[in-house]
């Protein structure tokens, strides 16, 4: 069960993983995603699901190396199995004909962006799509996107692909040349919560998609609750994505770093297990 | 069919009982003290995880079952929600058959090793025993003696595997594997259903594993009914989420027949107070799943559980207890209950309150948090409280609880554990639009078969009750069970 088929590097800290799971690439939609744990002694974390095919019976993650468990799950191999693997969990996207739509995604944000770029194309959107980067190595997914997008716009913060700039320059870009009817914000906290500046500056209604500490994933514990329009929410059930204006963005941010110091001091330990064993 | 009373009384006039109560006076059997259940010294057990209940030794079970005056007209089974033949297994044990005493009571209760360890007996079988009604002296100690039937016969090894009817071949899927879940499995297996039981977590067992600490409840014991169950024919599938992973619609594609839905309580409710989301601030089912299921309290498994030097839980129940002890158990300095009514109030089980007054628990009753502040990081580091009085009783006939005005003060923290209580599981409900729900969020069902409004739905358990008990959620699951049964025979019969 919850074999891995294929693994391909985007970079050295980023790579597309598909997985046997039938069940899964049968129900699932953009916006869902799955939580996994890898053996009995490791955590549950969410991951997006980038993509799925229910012929097949695969899904797809994009996973980051940040921490214990991503580290582990990249270091796993082609026919591997990963232990528990549960979903499709949260909300499915609400995808319509909008018209124009903009579609931000830094980091691995690009990875859970990608199937909703994929329905709004497929929903006669004009999808117009901004990647962003530190650097060249960290731009992932450009293919596929520019597969479903009408227009790709690549932004570096050190000009080595792309334009120069932050992701907000690249959409306000956009914003100015063009009428555009809704947005799609996702990446790190503080990139939505500015994204989200940007196209609140234009009326521009908008949805974030977030990526909180979470357990079960399926409500039981408000691991992942979030203030949201003045109402704490559940970011498994009621989420992941929202009103982009309706987020407490300094609470998402300090939620974010509850475990800033023990996740720093797992991840020390496990490269240290990790050289030692090499 | 016979009622609980009738199988109640059917046995006593049987010839070794008579010969029994006729073994010892009266007088004599009521001049026993009840038995003391021996436990670890607290301030040992606060410092561990394992079990505070050591249980009794068989010459104390034997000396506890002669205070038993086998009464004939047996009170005591009322207030047991399962009808266990409470008599029945008591003589048994004073006749030292320990495991036939185990074998009546595994007749009505599914699960009598956790039973006997969780049940409130305080407000039921021993609550309506001659001792407490018309002695006014310590009750029988059913609840000791249910728990020490059922370990003796786990530790024998000769633990005995329930008669199976034949297979019957038609599939019958139980949706969450909590007490509710089991109990319902359990029954249909030996009506030779096939059995799956759908789990949304990774390991079976419901609040009987993420929720219920280890002190309280040993995981080897639930594993141990599990086990049994396995050896049943039940199947279990862990990681899958009915209404997600897999439509009811889709399930029944695949052939299932009927369905038990017993998905529990699991939503988490919050105060909406002030600076509730900061860091360090915890729901019960958050702070007791991260150490119960997850184990983050073991250097080696990679998941984290902040930690707390003076730590607060707010609420009454046995959640809150198991959480304000649990959190003395990882070294907190101070360990607080803040409840806004008073002891006497509270919804935990008595021994709990007590266990946890001997350990150095804090109980601050009558007061209520306010607002919560944090440091520059977002973590918790104070809470404002204010006090309260009792006022006229309310609906649930307690006196209610009022602010004080002006009470208001500050309390040191670090860690904060809200157990204010838990919502009905929305996940099943929200993929059944025509399944007819009330208005806090729970399952209709018709009582007496626990059918729900989708003929071939059947519900259980705290997705029916709310927060309820292990005991009537089996209890459901049972009468489920019975009535899936006769849903099934009579669509049999109508094709
Ligand atoms: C900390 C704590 C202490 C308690 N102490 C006591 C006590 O001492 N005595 C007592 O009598 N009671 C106690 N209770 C209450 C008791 O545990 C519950 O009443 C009882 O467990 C309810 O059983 P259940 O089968 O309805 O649901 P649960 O035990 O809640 O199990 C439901 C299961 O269903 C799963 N599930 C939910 N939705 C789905 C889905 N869609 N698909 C698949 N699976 C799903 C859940 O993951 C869960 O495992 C306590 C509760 C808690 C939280
Ligand atoms: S992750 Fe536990 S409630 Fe959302």
């Amino acid at each position: 069960m919850n074999k891995i088929i294929e693994k391909e590097f985007f970079s050295e800290n980023v790579a597309r993983l598909v997985i046997d799971a039938p069940d899964i690439a049968k129900s699932r939609k953009a916006g869902h995603f799955v939580i996994i744990r890898l053996d009995e002694k490791g955590e549950r974390i969410p991951l997006t699901i980038a993509d799925g095919d229910p012929e097949k019976g695969t899904i797809t993650l994009v996973v980051q190396k940040v921490g214990v468990t991503s580290a582990k799950l990249l270091a796993m191999n082609e026919g591997d199995e990963i232990l528990d693997l549960v979903g499709p969990l949260g909300k499915a996207t609400h995808i319509d004909k909008f018209g124009t739509v903009l579609c931000a995604g830094g980091g691995v944000g690009v990875a859970p962006l990608l199937p909703i770029v994929k329905a709004l194309h497929e929903a006669g959107n004009r999808v117009i799509t901004v990647l962003a980067g530190r650097n060249k190595d960290l731009i992932i997914m450009e293919d596929e996107m520019r597969k479903y997008s009408d227009e790709v716009v690549i932004m570096t913060d050190d000009g080595s692909y792309g334009k120069q700039g932050l992701v907000t320059a690249g959409m306000e870009e956009v914003i100015k040349r063009e009428k555009v009817d809704k947005s799609v914000v996702i990446g790190p906290a503080i990139m939505m919560k500015f994204g989200s500046f940007t196209t609140k500056k234009y009326n521009i209604p908008t949805e974030v998609s977030l990526n909180t500490i979470m357990v079960d994933g399926t409500g039981m514990c408000g691991a992942c609750r979030i203030s949201v329009g003045g109402k704490t929410k559940f970011v498994c059930v009621d989420g992941p994505e929202f009103d982009a204006f309706q987020v407490d963005w300094d609470q998402m941010m300090t939620r974010m770093g509850a475990y800033k110091t023990e996740e720093h001091e797992a991840y020390q330990k496990y490269l240290e297990t990790v050289q030692t064993e090499a | 069919m016979e009622t609980i009373a009738e199988y109640i009384k059917k046995g006593r006039p049987d010839a070794w009982r008579a010969e029994l109560r006729k073994s010892m006076k009266a007088k004599e059997r009521t001049s026993l003290e009840r038995v003391v259940m021996p436990e670890q010294d607290p301030n040992v057990r606060n410092k561990n995880i394992e079990e505070v209940n050591f249980g009794i030794t068989e010459e104390m079970a034997v000396v506890e079952a002669h205070r038993c005056l086998d009464c004939p007209e047996p009170t005591c089974t009322i207030g047991c929600p399962v009808g266990i033949d409470i008599p029945h297994f008591i003589k048994k044990i004073e006749s030292k058959d320990f495991l036939g005493a185990a074998a009546v009571i595994k007749q009505t209760n599914a699960l009598p090793a956790v039973c006997g360890r969780v049940c409130p007996q305080e407000k039921q079988c021993e609550l309506q025993c001659f001792y407490t009604q018309k002695l006014h002296k310590p009750a029988i100690a059913i609840g000791n003696l249910e728990r020490f039937a059922a370990d003796y016969e786990r530790n024998s090894g000769k633990m005995s595997v329930p008669a199976i009817a034949e297979s019957n071949g038609i599939k019958v899927a139980v949706v969450g594997s909590g007490p509710s879940g089991l109990a319902a499995a359990g029954d249909l297996a030996k009506m030779g259903y096939d059995v799956t039981v759908f789990e949304a977590l990774h390991e079976i067992g419901g609040v009987l594993k993420y929720g219920i600490p280890e002190f309280r409840l040993p995981n080897d014991i639930v594993d141990v009914e599990i086990e049994n169950m396995r050896k049943m024919g039940v199947k279990f599938r862990t990681d899958f989420i009915v209404g997600k992973t897999a439509s009811f619609e889709d399930l029944r594609e695949q052939g299932y027949q009927a369905f038990f839905v017993g998905s529990g309580a699991g939503l988490p409710k919050f105060m909406n107070i002030p600076g509730e989301n900061f860091n360090g601030i915890f729901s019960s089912n958050e702070y007791l799943t991260r150490i119960n299921l997850m184990k983050a309290a073991y250097d080696d498994y990679d998941t984290p559980v902040l930690e707390g030097k003076n730590v607060a839980v707010v609420g009454g129940g046995n959640t809150a207890m198991d959480s304000v002890r649990t959190s003395k158990r990882l070294g907190a300095k101070r360990s607080m209950i803040i409840y806004r009514r008073s002891i006497e109030e509270m919804p935990a089980r008595v021994e709990e309150v007590h266990h946890a007054q001997a350990e150095e628990i804090e109980f601050m009753n009558l007061h209520n948090p306010v607002e919560y502040y944090a440091d520059e990081n977002g973590r918790v580091n104070r809470m404002r409280v204010q006090k309260m009085e009792l006022g006229e009783p309310d609906a649930s006939g307690r006196r209610r609880p009022i602010p004080i005005e002006g009470s208001e003060f500050d309390i040191d923290v670090d860690l904060v554990v809200v157990a204010v209580g838990v919502s009905p599981n929305p996940i099943v409900p929200a993929s059944l639009k025509d399944l007819k729900m009330t208005d806090w969020g729970t399952i209709v069902v018709d009582k007496e078969t626990m059918q729900s409004s989708i003929p071939d739905i059947f519900a259980g358990g705290d997705i029916v009750r709310g927060g309820a008990t292990v005991i009537l959620a089996m209890g459901d699951g049972r009468t489920a069970a019975v009535g899936i049964d006769q849903y099934i025979q009579e669509k049999v019969k109508a094709n």
